[in-house]
Order: structure tokens, then C-alpha cells, then sequence
């Protein structure tokens, strides 16, 4: 794979649930190691894009995909691949916090757990996997005295994080985010963008939002989304300044709901 | 526009008593009715059982002996009431019902809580239904003629009426209404936390092993407890499936003798009044209060899974 090939590629994607379409012809490239923001008005299909990343929207019976996307240069939807393989390097964070209902410790452990290969690591080895990914959303120190109280006893901010720490074990390429924050209050969001600001870099982040001011701080990318159409994407910079497409500019400045 | 407008039409009489306040009013009484009767129906049959039971208890009961020997002989002179084999006898064909019941059920509850799909699970459901909706004698009449040529035959017993026979037809009877709420229990389990764990990569089986069963823990325990509850009140099928013999069994082929059948067996038989008939309804009140426990523990579970 070239140094600068697109982490996440999308060709001619379209995505059918039932008879509805709701993705038509999705040609997207996202860039390695940055922050790109999918944006666009409420039923535009921005979900569901995202959904198709990590095939997660299979778990609807009745939804049909056509195209190609490409993970790190791998045919995701190529025959004989393993879903749970494609999973284990793409995560995910949905809108509403979904800790599971053990322990701290348990949650962080749980996707090393399912997908680890040979006998138990030891105790020691799983303490220093709670610690790291804990730290790398800014969450240990908070949460370092109760790791095996209920992860559903966080606060919502807290739980956020976590969702996003239980995935760094598995060091995904890619992590896909269904507006993150929209269940949080404004100084959540903010600790939240930070704590994306420095997962940057070392990991590829999708993210979806609502909220035009967040695409605007915390992404280097952006993408806009129209009735399930790629309209544009560029540097986040150019396209809040000087968008190409009219109905970019729409958009940005309230036009649409 | 003439005269001024009425701006607020005049209200209707206040006190006026249309037919919906007729309806309302002795709908209520009969909702009433009904509930009262419920309790005060309930409350008459403790009183009766506790008052023959407690006559017993209080007249002539020997602790150690009556829960402590196997004889029981109330008619021989002088009669003797020991229990124990009795107790032995429940537990055994009880025990071995969930032994049976516990893993098919919970086995039938992942397959159509989980993984069944559609048209299948909808008929599951209701062949579920349907075989809670078979009337016991029904069971038992299966137990007689069904197992018991069946028991002599594999195994070669002289008798196919034992703990075996009667122990499977309990477990068979129990797991239809532990399957249903045990599958109402893995139901209850948001999907959200099976959609984070697929987006992680787990597979069908790691979810259920790993997330839904930890989740839907208190209701399954609730469930099995119910079922424990169904297997030691039962009857009618105990009866007819057991063999029926006063007995301390030492394996699956001897026959027993339960708590309920006994009553059922002996009530009829008994002079209004005597030790024996009285004897019978300390039996009552001994299941009365074990059942009880059982249900209101699975009730505190329930609740307690609730107010989560
Ligand atoms: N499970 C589903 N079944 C059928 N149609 C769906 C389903 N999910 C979404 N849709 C439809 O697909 C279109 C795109 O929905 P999607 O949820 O992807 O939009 P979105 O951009 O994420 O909207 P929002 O900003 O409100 O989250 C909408 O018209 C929606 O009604
Ligand atoms: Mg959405």
C-alpha cells in the first residue's frame, strides 16, 4: 500500500434499504491519520455511510449494498472475508454511549478478550492494557479507583470515553463515530474534542456531526452529504470559507434544517 | 354580525350523570368486587388449611419424627407420620425434572431469543405455548402408557413408574414456561449492547456467552426458580408417573411418593377431622410455604431487574 493511499475508499457505493435508496454512487477517498467530518442535513444518509464502513448495517436483514469500500486497501466486501476480522481494525462509537453493562476493567478487556489468540494473558499483562487505553482518552485518572464498578455508572461523558478506550486495544486502523457528543452537554463535547485532537494521527477518525461549529474546530477534512449524494469534500478550512458547491453553502450558512 | 356573540358557551350542568358516569361507576364496583373476592378467597382457604394443619401441628406432631422417618403409615395402629420419604420422593423427581427442564430450556430460549429468525421463531413460540397449554393428565396418561412400556423395555425393570418416568414428564411439563420467560428475560436485553459488541467484532456466540447471558443473569435465575416452583406443586402427573410407593429411592428406577400426590391420593379416604385428615393439610401448608418461598423469590429477582 502507498505511503498516502486513502484509509477508507469508497467506490460507486450504494446502499438499498428494501426499496429505498439511501446511498447513490458514494465515491469517497478518506486520508490516513486525520480527522474527517461527515456532514450534511438530518436523513442525508451520513449514518448510514458510516454504517457501511464496518458492515454493521447488515444487521438489518433487509438492507442490500452495492460498490466497493476498501479499508486499508483491503476489499471489505470482497467474498470469504471475516466480518469479525474487518471489525476487530475499524471501530466504532455510536451516538449514545453503549458501555456494556459489566465492570470497567471488563469493558476495556472485552474486544482484546474475543479476538485474543492462545492461552490468557495474565493479570499483570491485562492491568497494562486498562491503564494505556484509559490514559489515551484522558480517562485514568478519573476512573482508576473503580475499575470493577458498572461501566453503565459513569457519567454519560465518562461512558463516552470509555466506548472510545475499549476499542484502542484492538489498535484499530479506523475509527468510525455516529456523532459522538450529541448526547453530551457542551463541556463534555469539548473534553471530548480534545480527546479526539489527540487520538489524531495515530489512528484514521470518521466522524459524523450535526453541529457545524465542532466540524469546524475538530476536523482537518470535510464532507458533505446531500439526499444520499457525496456533494463535496475538501480541507475543512476551504470548504467552511469558500465551499464550491451552492448547496454546500447552503448548508453551512443554516439554509437547510 | 347581530346580537353579541356568545364568547363562553354556557357550561352544561355541572352535576349532570351521563351513561358514561353509569358505566364508569359500576365498572368500577365490579372491578372492585372482583378484587376483594380474589383476596377474601385467598384469605379463607389459609385460614381453613392453616386451621386443620395448625390442629395437627399443635395436637399431635413429633418434630424429629415426622420430618426424620420414612414410615408413613397412617393407617396402620398405631399410625405413624414420617414424611422424609415423602420429601425425598419430591426432591428426587423435582431435582431430576430441572436437571432435564433447566438446560433444554435455556437452550430453547437462546435459539429463539437470539439466533431463530422470522418464520421460525414464531412457530417456536407458539409450539412453545401449545405444549404449556397441555392439561396435566394429559402428562401423566403420557407417563403411564407412553414411558413406563418404554422404561421397561431400554432397561429392563419389572416397573417403568419411578423417578425416571415421572422426573422427565415433570422436566417436560416445567419447560415450556421456563423457556418463555427466560426467552422474555434475554428479550429484555437492550439491543445496543449486542450491536457495541458485533461492532467489535464478536461473534453470534460470543455475544450470547459473553454479554447476553451476563445481562439477562437475574431473569434466567427467576425463570429456573419458577420452574422449580411448577415441579414441586405438581401433582396430577407425579401421581400418575411415579409409582406412587412410600420409598427412600437409591437410584432413577425405584418408585416414589410426593407431597402433593399423597394429599391428593389420601384426602378422599380420610374421616373428616381425624389425625390423618389433618396430617394432610400440614402437608399443605409445608408446600404451601415452600412454593411461596420459591415464587417470591423469583418475584424479588424480577423486580430487581426491573428497577434497573
Ligand atoms: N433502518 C432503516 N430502514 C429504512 N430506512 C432507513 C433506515 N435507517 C435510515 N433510513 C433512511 O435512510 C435515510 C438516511 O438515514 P441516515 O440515518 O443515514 O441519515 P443521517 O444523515 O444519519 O440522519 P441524522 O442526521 O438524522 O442522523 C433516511 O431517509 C432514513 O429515513
Ligand atoms: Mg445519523
Amino acid at each position: 500500500m502507498a505511503k498516502d493511499a486513502p484509509a477508507i475508499r469508497t467506490e460507486r457505493l450504494n446502499l438499498y434499504y428494501g426499496e429505498f435508496q439511501a446511498l447513490f454512487d458514494v465515491d469517497l477517498a478518506v486520508k490516513p491519520g486525520i480527522i474527517t467530518a461527515l456532514i450534511g442535513p438530518s436523513g442525508c444518509g451520513k449514518t448510514t455511510l458510516l454504517r457501511c464502513v464496518n458492515r454493521i448495517n447488515e444487521r438489518l436483514g433487509y438492507v442490500r449494498t452495492t460498490g466497493r469500500i476498501e479499508v486499508m486497501g483491503e476489499d471489505i466486501y470482497a467474498p470469504g472475508v471475516e466480518l469479525a476480522q474487518v471489525r476487530k481494525h475499524i471501530g466504532m462509537v455510536f451516538q449514545r454511549p453503549n458501555p456494556l453493562p459489566l465492570p470497567i476493567r471488563d469493558n476495556i478487556l472485552f474486544g482484546h478478550r474475543i479476538h485474543r489468540e492462545g492461552p490468557r494473558v495474565r493479570r499483570a499483562e491485562e492491568d497494562r492494557i486498562v491503564e494505556s487505553a484509559l490514559r489515551e482518552v484522558l480517562l485514568w485518572d478519573t476512573v482508576k479507583d473503580r475499575l470493577d464498578r458498572k461501566a453503565t455508572s459513569l457519567s454519560l461523558e465518562e461512558q463516552q470515553k470509555l466506548c472510545i478506550a475499549r476499542l484502542l486495544p484492538l489498535k484499530p486502523k479506523v475509527l468510525l463515530m455516529d456523532e459522538p457528543c450529541s448526547a453530551l452537554d457542551p463541556k463534555a463535547t469539548q473534553t471530548v474534542e480534545e480527546m479526539l485532537w489527540e487520538l489524531r494521527g495515530a489512528y484514521t477518525i470518521l466522524i459524523v456531526t450535526h453541529n457545524m461549529a465542532q466540524a469546524r474546530r475538530a476536523s482537518d477534512e470535510c464532507v458533505f452529504m446531500l439526499m444520499g449524494k457525496l456533494i463535496e469534500h475538501g480541507p475543512t478550512d476551504d470548504m467552511f470559507v469558500t465551499p464550491r458547491d451552492s448547496r454546500t453553502a447552503d448548508y453551512i450558512e443554516g439554509r437547510y434544517g | 354580525m347581530g346580537a353579541a356573540p356568545e364568547i363562553h358557551p354556557r357550561p352544561a350542568a355541572a352535576d349532570r350523570r351521563d351513561l358514561a358516569w353509569w358505566v364508569d361507576k359500576s365498572v368500577a364496583i365490579l372491578v372492585f368486587t372482583g378484587g376483594i373476592s380474589a383476596i377474601v378467597f385467598i384469605l379463607g382457604i389459609f385460614v381453613f388449611i392453616t386451621k386443620e394443619g395448625f390442629g395437627f401441628i399443635f395436637g399431635s406432631l413429633d418434630i424429629g419424627g415426622f420430618f426424620g422417618s420414612t414410615k408413613w403409615r397412617p393407617t396402620s395402629t398405631p399410625p405413624t407420620y414420617g414424611i422424609l420419604a415423602l420429601l425425598a420422593g419430591t426432591a428426587s423427581v423435582t431435582g431430576l425434572a430441572m436437571l432435564i427442564a433447566v438446560p433444554f430450556s435455556l437452550g430453547a430460549a437462546i435459539y429463539i431469543a437470539e439466533f431463530a429468525k422470522g418464520k421460525t421463531r414464531e412457530v417456536l413460540k407458539v409450539l412453545v405455548e401449545m405444549l404449556a397449554a397441555i392439561p396435566s393428565v394429559v402428562w401423566g396418561f403420557i407417563g403411564l402408557m407412553v414411558m413406563n412400556p418404554l422404561i421397561i423395555n431400554a432397561f429392563d425393570v419389572p416397573v417403568g413408574l419411578c423417578v425416571l418416568n415421572s422426573g422427565v414428564i415433570l422436566g417436560l411439563m416445567a419447560a415450556p414456561i421456563m423457556t418463555t420467560i427466560a426467552e422474555d428475560a434475554l428479550k429484555a436485553v437492550p439491543d445496543t449492547y449486542r450491536e457495541a459488541a458485533e461492532a467489535m467484532g464478536a461473534t453470534r456466540w460470543q455475544i450470547v456467552w459473553k454479554v447476553v447471558l451476563p445481562a439477562a443473569k437475574t431473569g434466567l435465575v427467576a425463570a429456573v426458580l419458577l420452574g422449580v416452583g411448577r415441579g414441586f406443586g405438581e401433582t396430577m402427573a407425579v401421581l400418575m408417573a411415579s409409582g406412587h410407593s412410600v420409598n427412600l429411592p437409591t437410584s432413577v428406577f425405584d418408585s416414589v411418593r410426593a407431597l402433593t400426590a399423597t394429599i391428593a391420593a389420601e384426602l378422599g379416604e380420610t374421616s373428616v377431622g381425624s389425625d390423618h385428615y389433618r396430617v394432610l393439610f400440614t402437608l399443605g401448608i409445608l408446600l404451601f410455604v415452600v412454593t411461596f418461598a420459591i415464587n417470591l423469590t423469583a418475584d424479588l429477582i424480577v423486580r430487581g431487574i426491573r428497577k434497573k
